[in-house]
């Protein structure tokens, strides 16, 4: 298509909105003539500024980075900021919140269950060692890059959403907690394995993954939790034989 | 002194409902890296709340990608006196050294800390931090070539930072009301009170009621259009201490990042031209040569913007557009995917350029307000910008002026002074807080005016939307208050700023429910943005001189004579009035900056 050729897109969003009446479940079109580059979030954004302000959802970075605008577009979480809409090629894309979440508002849901099981797994170093003072903990650039495809998550949401085991169980950990866990887990300078364990050795915890790769496709900084759910049983069951 | 606490009248605010009345040691407002390092620091020894607009995680520190100072000489040989001529250079002598002193001296031992709380550095062969280069920052007091003294965490060292000060905030027991949004300092006499903030989720007016307030509320470049900030950096903080009566400083210098994507303005690091990228204009040339012939594409950003900008405005951008290239081809695609792994993906995923085949389209983008809350070294905010402090209220990072930065920011400089200052400020509050002073009396009607400006927009019937005149604002500041500025131009645009500051008063939203309410919150930001871009406008207008980022084309040169010197500005009476503190310099004296 040419450079600045506008394409006509019906945007279907799914709303949870009192909209001045009784709180209902409705779905609401709204049309725009998009432009090559413009995201999803842009879209919501400019239906919000011009045609419908009561339309709400979560947005701040709009560059890939806060985690904010995941939802569910076109049945697929992803940031709405980082999706660009002429590339799904759909004259028409469905907008959703973030599946199996509880929904607030609109696109907005409740991440504070998401939060809390984040907390659960002591998301943070655990060292036993005093630290040096003067001077860093050395670490071998092997050691460091094992942490490669871990650090990365920014906590959006979108593997837990697709995720059928939490979907049929919503006391599990998720793999956002999980894949945090083994952040932590696979960190040469961490001695708190114990305590990170404590959390996942659970029915509702490491155990309830069912390998079924939904959280792989569906995070938008391509990190794999399946693997690093893997790679804690591996460990779990090495710190059983001790 | 605070005022004795009277336990039976303290949770009496009027219209605000007693469980919506919290006590907390320290209220910090804000979740970035200043915000949170104080926390980490302060939750130590006392009770500390954090107010955020956004869930910790979403601030907008994350997005730093490429470094964070520090002369630990882990890849070459490096000085913290190295690093302080760089940044009184690089702020075209405008930052106070003293300030600036600190913060070069302590920078290692932040940088250390972090890594003691896990956070994930890149590494040297040996297993040392890893160093990278970064534009300004030099060997020999500019006399040799750049100088690896940015540690990193791949391009992604702002994410890594953030997260681990919050997982240290989740280990320390921190409070946190996320998505709480800041309405209103309650200052009384000079004595700070508490903060005034709206329950987004719920709705509903809080009061924070504490013996010391914090602000980490980060910048205000959301104002322009081109800009490379989340959509939530809308000059709240810097809002709430103009309304308090209070001073702000230097709000005129706001940094323009020299690559920002094309038309989207997200930020491409500066990593990248340290990592050795070029930046190339219409006619194939390395035009960096002609505006910093020694130190090319890793001149300041103050000199790379004005000239990717001239070369845009002569007609020397790519096919006459208004963009130039940023190639990093050579690099080779090993050193893009290992060292520049995000910008390759925001390239893909936001303008659909594969940067290891095709070089990426960029132009200058709003990134970053050297202005702010005018405090002392210890984080103090000062009634009156030079010497009386605020008691029990304290500011650092991108929403303070402390000043290290000056007129023009040095790359890495940024996540530095914000966890720098942010300890700083912490430590600072602990220190007042061992004293046991008693919880300052909250006055009765400490949620009036917040209530009175909530409930107003809720029952607006005005006529104007708030997105468009966002976008009006937005548009006019990109195109008449950038790189370049004129004074003819900027009077024109101030203005337009009061018309829209009329029409804001008029403004109406859709959403008239209570909870969840963000043509709620969107309709408040914009009135806090209007607020800081009128001192902002009026600043540059009056600032009769070029410098640093602040580059005035009627008035070219440098004056220091006449402007070396920090600007004052409040609004007093509905008139904005100007004041000025002297500069402080102790090793470096102004000098005719070159790079």
């Amino acid at each position: 298509m040419a450079e600045n050729e506008k394409r006509k897109v019906t945007f279907k969003v799914h709303r949870y909105n009192t909209g001045g009446r009784a709180r209902e479940r409705y779905v609401q079109a709204y049309e725009l003539e998009v432009a090559k580059g413009q995201s999803v979030l842009d879209c919501l954004n400019e239906i919000k500024w011009k045609q419908d302000g009561t339309l709400t959802f979560r947005r701040s970075c709009k560059s890939g980075i806060c985690g904010s605008c995941a939802m569910t577009i076109n049945s697929v979480s992803r940031l709405a900021c980082e999706t660009q809409v002429l590339l799904l090629g759909s004259p028409t894309i469905t907008v959703e919140p973030l599946k199996g979440f509880t929904v607030m508002k609109d696109l907005v849901v409740d991440m504070d269950r998401f939060m809390e099981k984040l907390i659960a797994v002591k998301p943070y170093l655990i060292t036993k060692t005093p630290t040096p003072t003067d001077q860093e903990r050395f670490q071998s650039p092997a050691d460091r890059a094992k942490l490669d495809g871990l650090y990365e998550c920014i906590l959006c949401g979108a593997c837990t959403s697709s995720c059928p085991s939490f979907w049929a169980d919503e006391e599990y950990l998720g793999p956002h907690a999980l894949l945090k866990a083994y952040r932590f887990i696979a960190d040469s300078r961490d001695e708190g394995r114990k305590d990170h364990f404590e959390a996942l050795d659970d029915k509702h915890g490491l155990w309830r993954c069912h390998y079924i790769f939904n959280c792989v496709e569906a995070c938008p900084k391509s990190l794999n939790p399946t693997k690093a759910i893997a790679a804690l049983r591996r460990e779990l069951a090495k710190e059983r034989i001790g | 002194m605070a005022a004795t606490i009277n336990p039976e009248t303290v949770h009496d605010v009027q219209g605000v409902p007693v469980h919506n009345v919290h006590r907390h040691d320290v209220v910090i407002v804000g979740a970035g890296l200043a915000a949170l390092r104080a926390a980490v620091e302060a939750s130590t020894e006392f009770d500390v709340a954090v107010v955020t607009k956004v869930y910790p995680t979403r601030s907008h520190s994350g997005a730093a990608q490429g470094g964070i100072a520090a002369s630990l000489a882990n890849e070459e040989e490096d000085h913290w006196e190295w690093h302080m001529f760089d940044t009184v250079k690089g702020s075209d002598y405008l930052g106070d050294q003293d300030a600036i002193e600190i913060l070069v001296k302590e920078a290692p031992v932040v940088v250390r800390e972090f890594e003691h709380m896990g956070a994930p550095f890149s590494r040297t062969p040996d297993g040392r931090i890893a160093q990278r280069m970064f534009g300004g920052h030099t060997k020999d007091f500019g006399r040799g070539g750049a100088v690896l003294r940015a540690c990193y965490a791949a391009d992604r060292t702002g994410h890594a930072l953030l997260h681990t000060l919050y997982e240290n905030c989740v280990k320390n027991g921190v409070r946190f009301y996320s998505e709480f949004y800041a309405l209103g300092l309650v200052v009384r006499d000079n004595v700070c009170r508490g903060v005034v903030a709206w329950d987004i989720a719920d709705g509903g007016v809080h009061v924070f009621h504490s013996k010391a307030v914090m602000f980490g509320t980060g910048g205000h470049a959301r104002v322009f259009r081109i800009a490379s900030i989340s959509l939530s950096s809308t000059g709240d903080g810097p809002s709430m201490v103009l309304k308090a009566g209070l001073p702000l400083e230097d709000m005129e210098f706001l940094q323009f990042h020299p690559t920002g994507l094309y038309e989207h303005g997200i930020l491409v690091s500066e990593a990248a031209r340290g990592e050795g990228g070029y930046l190339v204009n219409g006619a194939g040339e390395r035009f960096m040569k002609k505006y910093a012939p020694e130190k090319m594409e890793l001149a300041p950003r103050d000199v790379t913007s004005r000239a990717i900008q001239k070369e845009i405005d002569e007609g020397r951008g790519i096919d006459g557009k208004d963009y130039v290239y940023l190639d990093l081809r050579h690099l080779g695609k090993e050193k893009i995917m290992s060292l520049l792994p995000q910008i390759h993906e925001l390239a893909w995923k936001f303008i659909h350029v594969d940067c290891v085949k095709d070089p990426i389209p960029i132009q200058p983008t709003a990134h970053y307000s050297m202005g702010g809350i005018p405090t002392d070294n210890d984080c103090r905010v000062l009634a009156d910008g030079k010497k009386e402090p605020v008691v029990g209220f304290y500011a650092a990072g991108e929403c303070a002026c402390v000043s290290v930065h000056g007129a023009n920011r040095l790359g890495t400089n940024s996540l530095l002074e914000a966890s720098l200052f942010g300890r700083r400020a912490g430590k600072s509050i602990v220190r007042f807080l061992r004293e046991e002073p008693p919880f300052p009396e909250l006055p009765a009607d400490a949620a009036a005016a917040a209530i009175d400006e909530v409930e107003g927009i809720l029952a607006s019937s005005g006529t104007e939307r708030a997105g468009a005149i966002k976008a009006e604002m937005q548009a006019r500041m990109t195109t008449d208050c950038a790189v370049f500025r004129k004074g003819s131009v900027l009077e024109q645009l101030l203005k337009e700023v009061s018309t829209l500051r009329e029409r804001y008063r008029k403004v109406r939203i859709d959403d008239r429910a209570r909870d969840f309410n963000m043509d709620l919150i969107e309709a408040l930001e914009l009135g806090r943005m209007l607020d800081v871009v009128e001192v902002m406008v009026a600043g540059a207008i009056n600032r009769a001189e070029s410098r640093g980022a602040h580059s005035r084309v009627d008035f070219p040169k440098r004056d220091d004579t006449g402007w070396l010197k920090h600007t004052l500005v409040r609004r007093k009476n509905g008139k904005i009035e100007f004041d000025y503190r002297p500069v402080v310099i102790t090793r470096f004296a102004p000098k005719e900056r070159t790079y």
